[in-house]
């Protein structure tokens, strides 16, 4: 095992994990904004009880997702030294403007919406719900932008310097808005707000089944409900307009996506497969003809630039592209499949009585998880062999003075850290669940008034 | 062409700026982890954690603020010390994810082996997260072996020497000197009286050691102390920084905790200011071949670029100081344990 491959499962490693948690804050902070919202408004003390139930879950999360995202900012230096080199000067701003941006937003308000229920009014405290919604989201923004600049590079020029070949910035405003920016935004937003609502509905529907705090989780349930519905249909509006987006700017990735090998041909869907990467063919799977070129052109006949089209060197490890593709593809559907029954069940007034949809729906928190890593692996897997597309591999961008060893050391340190933070969150998170939200906290100050 | 050196100049100014910022921000939250321990009772090590609850982690945001202003103006320097330095940087961020998750953790559960466990790790990885800090400044300090393409040719133990360590040891001594005066404003009775005797005997060790580092940055590395030469006027600052330090025991002796807390942030704005008139033009010295040093100007980003940071610096920076400003006075005033607390 080499640098670059240890390097590579360290990335995957840390960044898979990291991701868990930020689209749960960024999904529960817009929820929190709508239950305060509430509370304001209506002045019914349940919306106040929920969401200092969801802050503490929300702290929780956050704590972790801290504690990983510092990994992530120093891990370019670390272990793509080549790579910092080369793009420090488009890349870094991005990542800068983050921190100063979006982080100290978050974390400065964060403590008053942890600690400042009864030091701060009810007007603040629900303007600082409101900030760190903004600063989670501002975070989502800066994090895209520079993602979306290495899957389409715009706004810069390669430079010879005295020190090698680098990327300089030529416009700022291109960088930003890449050509895939705004699509792969709102295609992670949208499944940050899932990651949210689905853990909201996935808890108050066992608060249900157990017949505990019904009158809360039914509020609950009908503020989460809504954020879902948006958000997993614009997941399917968010996610063609990627599709078409990768289909003009990587076409490579398309192609990978449902194995599509003849150069120049119209190209099929694949409800599931298998690539068999040596014939260059998708196997024991459910094809639907010609949908792909339907999908990105409009047209079922319009040819697709497959695979062949690009040197072997060129192309990204297919089958696992593939398969993650369509994994988050079907959890996509699933999840709109859920919010529309659900919302049908609300809406009839039968939720509380039907018992297998509220078990469905205690374990769909899993649903926006799973999609999420299935789509940055197709993301950034599709994107192989390059690091920043066309422009610098993936190989030639590791930290070259690192031995493998002491690669091989800091993998097995943080799987095994990771691995006691994940236990120790479940089981937290699980004791939270079980005390439950506490009710009539107002009522009770009131009294001793 | 001068504007262009011009925004260099800024950019060194900045990014120690931002680093500052760091060591006298999360310089007394790290300080008072590493005497987390002295606290004894539960409740006095909850009073200890909320102290620095509220702004902890707003804290930690100058570090990774920081580290996207190197990436961004001084790519080179980023990829150099973050690559050279690997494991004592991954020991670091293994220190802050431990800090990070015991201080959210540790009052989620009443059982004592839970509390202890996450008390010792609070403060162990406090005090290391410091001691590592303060070894890679001592190490940049000295000066470390580049090749011609920056890249760290020494290995981890090229990193564990007397000076780096020195420094390491000075760091410790001056984050708990500086976390013990931040308690102060923050605890009252007994454990009070306590962090009293506690922080006097830390400025006393921190006094130690910083006369040890001053002695030896003079006796043994000239080039930190050549911009005596060219700029005398500059030992103003040091002459500064001295009367800091003295301050501090003055003050705690008259019980006067506000001025000692802000004479130790000025002692610390002192010394990294020296760092830097020492440092300049280089981020990071390369012993022997000096030639491979990274400066200011050959390991920076291009004008363009330095332009862009300097326009996001001039509207973040009033926002950050804004906000970090009403967190503070939203929590001034001595800690009270209550329902929402850690």
């Amino acid at each position: 095992m080499d640098t670059l491959f240890l390097s590579r499962i360290q990335f995957a490693l840390t960044i898979g994990f990291h991701y868990i948690f930020p689209p749960i804050n960024i999904g529960l902070s817009l929820i929190l904004v709508v239950m305060e919202g509430l509370y304001l408004k209506t002045g019914k003390t349940v919306y106040h009880d929920m969401a200092r139930f969801w802050v503490k879950i929300f702290a929780l999360c956050f704590s972790i997702g801290v504690a990983t995202g510092i990994v992530m900012e120093f891990e370019f230096g670390t272990n793509w030294a080549e790579y910092s080199r080369f793009v420090g000067d488009v890349f870094g701003s991005a990542l800068a403007s983050e921190g100063i941006f979006a982080f100290f937003l978050e974390s400065g308000f964060l403590a008053v919406l942890l600690f400042g229920w009864d030091k701060v009014g009810r007007k603040t405290h629900f303007l600082s719900t409101v900030l760190v919604s903004f600063g989670a989201h501002f975070s989502a923004i800066w994090i895209i932008v520079a993602n979306s600049w290495m899957q389409t590079p715009a706004g810069y020029v390669l430079a010879q310097t005295d020190h090698g070949m680098r990327a300089q910035i030529t416009d700022f405003w291109a960088m930003v808005f890449n050509p895939s920016s705004i699509d792969r935004l709102s295609h992670v937003i949208m499944g940050a707000w899932q990651a949210g609502a689905w853990f909201v509905l996935s808890v108050s529907a066992y608060y249900l089944l157990k017949n505990k705090h019904t009158d809360l989780a039914k509020r609950a349930i009908q503020i989460a409900l809504v954020v879902a519905l948006v958000a997993s249909l614009g997941q399917l509006v968010t996610g063609h307009a990627s599709a078409i987006g990768v289909s003009r700017n990587q076409p490579a990735k398309l192609a990978a996506f449902e194995g599509h090998y003849a150069s120049q041909a119209p190209a099929d869907m694949y409800l599931f497969g298998w690539v068999n990467e040596r014939d260059e063919k998708v196997q024991f799977g459910l094809r639907l003809p010609r949908s792909l070129s339907l999908l990105v052109s409009g047209n079922p006949n319009q040819p697709v630039t497959g695979l062949r089209a690009f040197s072997p060197t060129d192309r990204p490890p297919v089958n696992i592209v593939f398969q993650a593709y369509h994994i988050m593809v079907a959890v996509g559907m699933g999840l709109i499949g859920l919010a529309l029954w659900t919302g049908y069940l609300l809406w009839r007034l039968r939720l509380e009585k039907s018992v297998w949809t509220l078990r469905l729906l205690v374990a769909s928190v899993l649903g926006p998880q799973i999609g999420n890593q299935f789509g940055w692996i197709s993301a950034e897997v599709g994107r192989q062999p390059w690091i920043v597309q066309n422009m610098l591999r993936t190989r030639d961008a590791f930290s070259k003075t690192l031995e493998p060893l002491q690669v091989f050391v800091s993998l097995i340190l943080f799987g095994l850290i990771y691995l006691l933070l994940f236990v120790l969150f479940i089981y937290l998170l699980d004791q939270k669940i079980r005390q439950g939200p506490k009710e009539g906290i107002l009522s009770v100050k009131r009294a001793e008034l | 062409m001068d504007w262009v050196v011009g925004l260099n100049y800024l950019w060194f100014l900045l990014v120690g700026v931002l680093f500052t910022g760091y060591a006298v921000l999360d310089g007394f939250d790290l300080g008072a982890g590493a005497l987390h321990l002295f606290a004894k009772t539960d409740t006095e090590r909850r009073v200890v954690l909320n102290a620095i609850g509220p702004v902890w982690d707003g804290n930690e945001v100058w570090l990774v603020s920081g580290g996207g202003a190197l990436f961004a103006a001084f790519p080179r320097v980023y990829a150099t010390v973050f690559s050279g330095f690997y494991l004592a940087f991954i020991l670091l961020l293994f220190s802050l994810i431990f800090r990070a998750v015991a201080i959210e953790f540790r009052s989620k559960q009443d059982g004592k082996r839970w509390r202890s466990f996450w008390d010792a790790s609070f403060s162990v990885s406090s005090t290391s997260s410091a001691l590592l800090i303060g070894v890679a400044v001592g190490n940049i300090v000295l000066g470390i072996p580049l090749d011609a393409q920056g890249n760290y040719t020494g290995g981890f133990l090229g990193l564990l020497r007397p000076y780096p360590l020195l420094v390491g040891a000075t760091t410790v001594a001056l984050f708990a000197m500086h976390g013990g005066l931040y308690l102060l404003l923050k605890t009252e009775g007994d454990l009070h009286e306590r962090l009293r005797r506690l922080t006097l005997w830390a400025t006393g060790v921190f006094v130690f050691f910083y006369a040890a580092t001053t002695v030896a940055t003079l006796v043994s590395i000239p080039h930190m102390t050549d911009f005596l030469r060219r700029a005398p006027a500059l030992g103003l600052v040091a002459i500064l920084n001295l009367l800091a330090v003295l301050n501090i025991p003055v003050q705690l002796g008259r019980r006067k905790d506000l001025k000692a807390f802000f004479s130790s942030a000025l002692a610390i704005v002192a010394l990294m200011s020296l760092f830097g008139f020492g440092m300049f033009p280089n981020l990071v010295y390369s012993w022997p071949q000096v030639q491979n040093s990274l400066t200011f100007l050959n390991a920076a980003s291009s004008p363009k670029t330095l332009w862009i940071m300097t326009i996001v610096a001039l509207i973040g920076m009033p926002l950050v100081v804004s906000y970090t400003t009403f967190v503070y006075w939203t929590f001034r005033g001595k800690v009270k344990v209550d329902e929402h607390s850690y």
